[in-house]
């Protein structure tokens, strides 16, 4: 068993397992922190923003060049465990020879499809390097088979996968890779946290031989919480003194929660009367399909839906007038804006989409705020184009995935054999080199990846599943050993189709052809593959002697010598060596005396 | 002998209180538990002391399953949990579980509050049975406990409507609850993978129909429901309030649109409002175009049909008369007119407000009346359907119906080229029909028997089939054991079927088959060594080596497909058996040649002894 490391960013996956037979690809992000390194791309041809000197490039496309690890048109099936990580995933099913299925929820490709990347929503600017187009994104799409949590999958009868809540978004999941003996847990962006999905299914994963473990907190010291209240007063503060807030956010995921939040908080802060914006192409998709997915929520939500009432209450805030989308700052959007207001829209790296146009609207204001919630974007490399800056920038970023506190409670509840996880979870992060707090801390200690790297997991198959016929099981003869210890030999035909495995009893001895042609000395010899069953005991020579004697056996004498007896029977000129491990039976050839003799011998001794 | 049973405890040979005992190695679980509409005494409930006498009926049900909202399958589930007594899981699919408990409620009203019935289950109760539901998903595995798991399945026929797996070992029984195997304006078609259960347990309303094309029945609605409304006439479609109320006002909404249409349609109670949204949050459950194109269209937000006006129902026949083309603006719309169209809850006439409006319109035959469904014996729907057209009432008051009556079949049953497509899907072993009169399933019953050589059954209530199964017992093979026995069935000469032998090694309930060594030492024995060494006596009057080589190539000119090996010290091996030339005897025209093998090689040495019995070949000189 192997596991192929494609991805050393630790929130955007991309391993290769080989398990048994098959070859699973588990999530194919896209690191996108690349694009920080391009300059924004406004709305209007802006002379300081080209002005600028371009960035130094660092090393940006981590996953695109780094197949040659492994050829991945062998890949059989992808999982994927979250919308964040499917972005690579035009890439693998388009130019790769991939033949395979991709597994992965519903809510997880509607909202996967949504979600904007450089690569698709801005393949005409030169500058980008143009990875797919929306023809390839469609066809991918179309490749992804939808399952549900909790679904068994079998995969060429061998592997069975199996999604499980994860608890961090719409139809997140973790993943289990099992055959009848083995089995592997691949957590993926987990949350332990009570915000919109369904809960994290921590049981399942019990049991496990190795557990990978990706996709943490990419910001371990920030409290979710805490930053959901600054998110707040922080807005309030802004928006009092006539300010306006830009949050840069993904159309989907912690935007749901920022509205629940704002819809509990504006009435009790005074400010139901300040406009909430929600620009982006996809805004009403992804208010829309937030409703409809009850089955992924979490219990709370659920029941309302069979009230029934929207699981989310931003539908009031949209009833109410006091949340307002539209796919962009064209139309309806210039005739409706007031300020001050509090808009939402993306994209989260300020280089692209309608948030470049805020930045440069109100970035001289110092009465404005900008407001980073997203934690994958550096917010100061972000910012950095747009200097000098007046508007306040307040970092607040909200990661609900898995802190390390989080990870040592959940790997003593689930206790995993082995854990698995990217080098960076094994040592504190460089900036704070003394939070030993900041790692993963298990026994045996974790097995470390870095990109590009084939870990050999540490365990040995031993066993596989076999299924015994009725009649078969019905032939066989069980005998007591040891108290609660039963034996019985086997002896039975192998068939094994689709990776299963048969035994049926053997078939009956053919009846001797009463063929009066006479038969070649060699159509007689035995086949030898005819397997007998291995003999152990041991003989106790009085009783021995004294069954030969029943059996008409007279002359015996008994010899003792260094480790056991010979017994001779001088008539029929035989001798029988009987020693702790062995018997020798030395006579002539006679076989019908032989076979006496052999019965005789067997009688005391058990068959394997 | 282990083996499957199953008891109806209602639906069999019938419609309705659908109710299913199932008995699967060891595992005792109820499909479904529904009312009957064609009775108002005991009878319309399941006779549960079927299961036991006395004690809680949580002792005896490992699990219930229901498999839609509708009342004929979850009519009688408070009853059964509060009064009767049953703590057990109850498993349904969420949509299930929402509307579940609005119907038992809106059941329980009409039952109690109108007809005055005492002794009925309370809405405490039917909150309390809710609480022992556990919601599940499509294709999620439940693991019910250890051995017994069930796996849902999209049916189609309702919001929610789900076919159920249920599991044990390598054993399984399939229930499709009610479906419908062709995909409507509303909901996807039925579907389940080639599963291969014991036993498959089917529903057979329309075991003897084939239904002409979906688009010609809606044609024909349509005209009709035209045509109506067109000479001033009023239409009554009786409907429940979920399912085909939905289905069809999709259709009359969508016509409405395209013929611009003015008429009013209404929809009679104040759970349609209710029943659409839940169709809109449970979008993932309708058909594939609803799915796509919600975000800009839902569906299930109507324009043309509004809540109902009761003053539209008493206005008994057309008053005024209507303008001749359904385009004309001057027809005064709405109330004053007579022509429009009521959906009307229940569906088979046999109380509430769809009764009420029948009374009143049926005298005038300008007014329809379009039964869109199935309809149980002994309510009014039936019997007008049979053709009856003086009913009578309470009060000995006789109703005479003159308005036209018209069945059109938009159940979203399957009819029985669906049953057959099913039964070809699942592939089972033996079919059960429930939830069908018996005449038709006698029908079906030959066809599958013939058509698909299948085994079936259709027993009838309080009847028990009982299923023998010969389920194959799963254990742990040793790798090593397997792959050895692999490796030997790739090689060219293993044409026969080989035989594989180990040793299954039984502790409590943990199988494991391993090689005959690893056994032994497992079990910490000492394997005993047997070996037999023959004196085989040959006339030969040579040396010792020169018998010794005789000997080897002879039998390498025998025992061609055998490795024969003729070794440095004189010896010769037959595979592991060892044949020396010993110091002649006293005679010396005799060598004594010593053959010795294992009891593992027995035939081998066996063989070698008899052959060398009978002397060697004459050696050329």
């Amino acid at each position: 068993m192997k596991l192929y490391c494609l991805s050393g960013h630790p929130t955007l996956p991309c391993n290769v397992l080989k398990f048994k037979s098959t070859t699973i690809m588990l999530d194919c992000g896209l690191d996108m922190t690349s694009t920080l390194n391009f300059l924004p791309l406004p709305l209007v041809q802006s002379p300081r923003l080209s002005n600028l000197p371009g960035w130094s490039l660092k090393d940006g496309n981590a996953f695109l060049d780094k197949t040659e690890l492994i050829d991945l048109s062998t890949v059989d099936v992808i999982l994927i465990s979250n919308y964040h990580c499917m972005m690579a995933l035009p890439y693998i099913t388009e130019h790769t020879g991939f033949t395979g299925t991709v597994y992965a929820t519903e809510p997880t490709v509607q909202i996967g499809r949504l979600l904007p990347s450089p690569l698709k929503d801005a393949v005409e600017v030169s500058t980008w390097r143009r990875c797919y187009t929306m023809q390839e994104v469609n066809s991918a799409l179309s490749k992804i088979q939808l399952v549900g949590y909790s679904q068994k999958i079998e995969l060429f009868g061998a592997v069975q996968v199996t999604p499980l809540s994860s608890g961090y978004a719409l139809g997140s999941s973790n993943w289990i890779i099992q055959s009848h003996y083995e089995k592997v847990s691949y957590v993926s962006g987990s949350s332990l946290l009570t915000t919109h999905p369904q809960p994290m299914d921590q049981a399942s994963l019990k049991n496990s031989d190795v557990l990978v473990l990706t996709g943490l907190t990419q910001i371990p010291t920030a409290n979710p919480d805490g930053m959901v209240g600054e998110f707040c007063s922080n807005l309030a503060l802004t928006v009092r003194n006539g300010g306006n807030v830009l949050v840069p956010c993904y159309p989907s995921g912690v935007i749901y929660d920022l509205l629940e939040c704002l819809y509990q908080y504006i009435d009790s802060a005074g400010l139901s009367s300040v406009p909430l914006y929600f620009i982006s192409p996809v805004a009403n998709s992804s208010l829309e399909f937030s409703q409809i997915f009850a089955e992924w929520l979490c219990h709370n939500k659920q029941s309302k839906v069979y009230l029934p009432e929207p699981p989310f209450p931003h539908a009031e805030l949209i009833q109410t007038n006091k949340l307002k989308h539209y796919p962009s700052i064209h139309g309806d959007f210039s005739n409706d804006f007031r300020q001050p207001c509090v808009v939402f829209t993306g994209h989260p790296s300020l280089r692209f989409g309608d948030v470049v146009h805020f930045m440069e609207l109100w970035g001289k204001s110092s009465l404005n705020t900008v407001i980073f919630t997203e934690p994958d974007f550096s917010y100061l490399e972000a910012l950095a184009p747009y200097q000098p800056l007046a508007m306040k920038c307040i970092y607040c970023p909200i990661d609900t995935r898995l802190n390390f506190i989080q990870v040592s409670k959940l790997l003593k509840e689930v206790q995993p054999l082995h854990v698995v996880c990217p080098e960076q979870y094994t040592q504190p992060p460089p900036a704070q080199s003394h939070r030993m707090d900041l790692m993963i801390d298990c026994q045996p200690p974790a097995m470390s990846y870095r990109r590009a790297e084939v870990l050999a997991l540490p365990f040995k198959r031993r066993y596989e599943k076999i299924e015994i016929m009725p009649e078969l099981a019905d032939s066989l003869v069980p005998m007591e050993i040891k108290p609660g210890i039963s034996l019985a030999t086997v002896s039975a035909v192998l068939h094994t189709k689709d990776n299963k495995h048969l035994l049926q009893p053997p078939p009956r001895p053919a009846q001797p052809t009463s063929g009066k042609k006479r038969k070649r000395v060699s159509d007689d010899v035995p086949d030898c593959k005819v397997l007998k069953p291995l003999l152990s005991g041991s003989i106790p020579v009085e009783q021995f002697v004294q069954t030969l004697e029943k059996h008409g056996f007279s002359d015996i004498k008994v010899e003792d010598t260094a480790k056991g007896h010979i017994v001779l029977l001088q008539e029929a000129e035989t001798l029988i060596q009987i020693e702790e491990d062995s018997t020798h039976i030395i006579c002539d050839n006679d076989e019908m005396l032989r076979v006496r003799l052999r019965d005789l011998v067997l009688k005391f001794l058990q068959k394997f | 002998m282990p083996e499957i049973r199953v008891t109806p405890l209602g639906a069999g040979q019938d419609v309705g209180r659908s109710c299913i005992l199932v008995s699967i190695a060891g595992k005792n679980v109820m499909l479904d538990c529904g009312m009957h509409m064609g009775f108002n005494d005991d009878r319309r409930f399941p006779d549960f002391s079927y299961i036991t006498q006395n004690g809680r009926l949580t002792d005896f049900l490992d699990c219930v399953i229901i498999s839609h909202f509708h009342l004929d399958h979850c009519g009688a589930l408070p009853y059964f949990s509060e009064m009767v007594g049953y703590d057990g899981p109850i498993y349904m699919t969420h949509p299930t579980q929402a509307i579940c408990p609005i119907l038992l409620e809106d059941y329980r009203k009409i039952a109690v509050d109108k007809k005055g019935e005492a002794n009925f289950f309370t809405s405490q109760m039917i909150k309390d049975c809710m609480k022992k539901v556990v919601a599940v998903h499509l294709h999620q595995t439940v693991q019910v406990d250890d051995e017994l798991e069930i796996k849902a399945y999209y049916a189609g026929h309702v919001l929610g409507a789900a076919m159920f797996q249920i599991k044990v070992g390598s054993e399984s029984v399939v229930y499709t609850g009610d479906y419908n195997m062709t995909p409507d304006r509303h909901l996807g078609a039925a579907w389940i993978d080639k599963c291969r259960p014991n036993l498959l347990i089917t529903e057979s309303t329309y075991a003897t129909t084939i239904r002409d094309s979906k688009r010609c029945r809606e044609r024909d609605f349509l005209k009709k429901v035209h045509e109506t409304v067109e000479r001033g006439g009023k239409v009554l479609i009786p409907v429940f309030a979920l399912g085909r109320a939905q289905e069809l006002c999709i259709l009359l909404e969508t016509f409405w649109e395209r013929m611009n249409l003015k008429v009013p349609i209404y929809f009679s109670t104040g759970l349609t409002e209710k029943a659409n949204h839940y169709y809109k949050l449970f979008i993932p459950w309708t058909n594939q175009k609803i799915r796509k194109t919600f975000v800009q269209r839902n569906m299930f937000e109507f324009k043309h049909i509004k809540a109902f006006d009761r003053a539209f129902a008493d206005n008994p026949g057309p008053m005024v008369r209507p303008a001749a083309g359904p385009a004309s603006t001057s027809t005064p719309v709405g109330l004053l007119s007579s022509a429009g169209v009521v959906f009307a809850t229940p569906g088979m006439l046999h109380a509430g407000q769809s009764l009420q409006i029948f009374r009143k319109w049926a005298g005038n035959e300008k007014n329809m009346v379009i039964m869109p469904g199935y309809c149980v014996q002994g309510t009014v729907g039936h019997k007008i359907l049979s053709g009856q057209r003086k009913l009578e009432m309470e009060g000995r008051q006789v109703l005479e119906v003159k308005m036209q009556v018209e069945y059109m079949s938009f159940s979203a049953h399957a009819d029985a080229k669906g049953i057959m497509q099913l039964v070809g899907q699942a592939e089972p072993e033996s079919v059960l029909l429930v939830h069908g009169e018996a005449k038709k399933m006698e029908f079906l019953k030959q066809k599958i028997e013939q058509e698909l050589r299948v085994n079936c059954y259709m027993p009838a209530n309080g009847e028990t089939v009982t299923l023998p199964t010969s389920p194959s017992i799963p254990v742990g093979i040793s790798l090593g054991l397997l792959k050895r026995e692999m490796a030997q069935g790739l090689l060219p000469e293993a044409k026969k079927p080989r035989l594989l032998h180990g040793t299954l090694i039984m502790k409590d309930s943990n199988f494991r088959l391993v090689s005959s060594e690893q056994a032994l030492k497992e079990l910490g024995l000492a394997e005993h060594q047997l070996r037999f060494t023959c004196r085989v006596h040959l006339h030969d009057t040579r040396k010792e080596q020169e018998t010794a080589l005789r000997v080897y190539s002879h039998l390498k000119s025998v025992l061609k497909d055998h490795c024969v090996q003729h070794l440095p010290d004189g010896s010769v091996t037959v595979e592991s058996v060892l044949l020396q030339a010993a110091a002649p005897s006293e005679d010396p025209g005799t060598k004594v040649l010593l053959v010795s093998w294992t009891y593992q090689d027995e035939e081998l040495g066996s063989f070698l002894t008899s052959l060398l019995k009978k002397g060697l070949p004459q050696a050329p000189s």
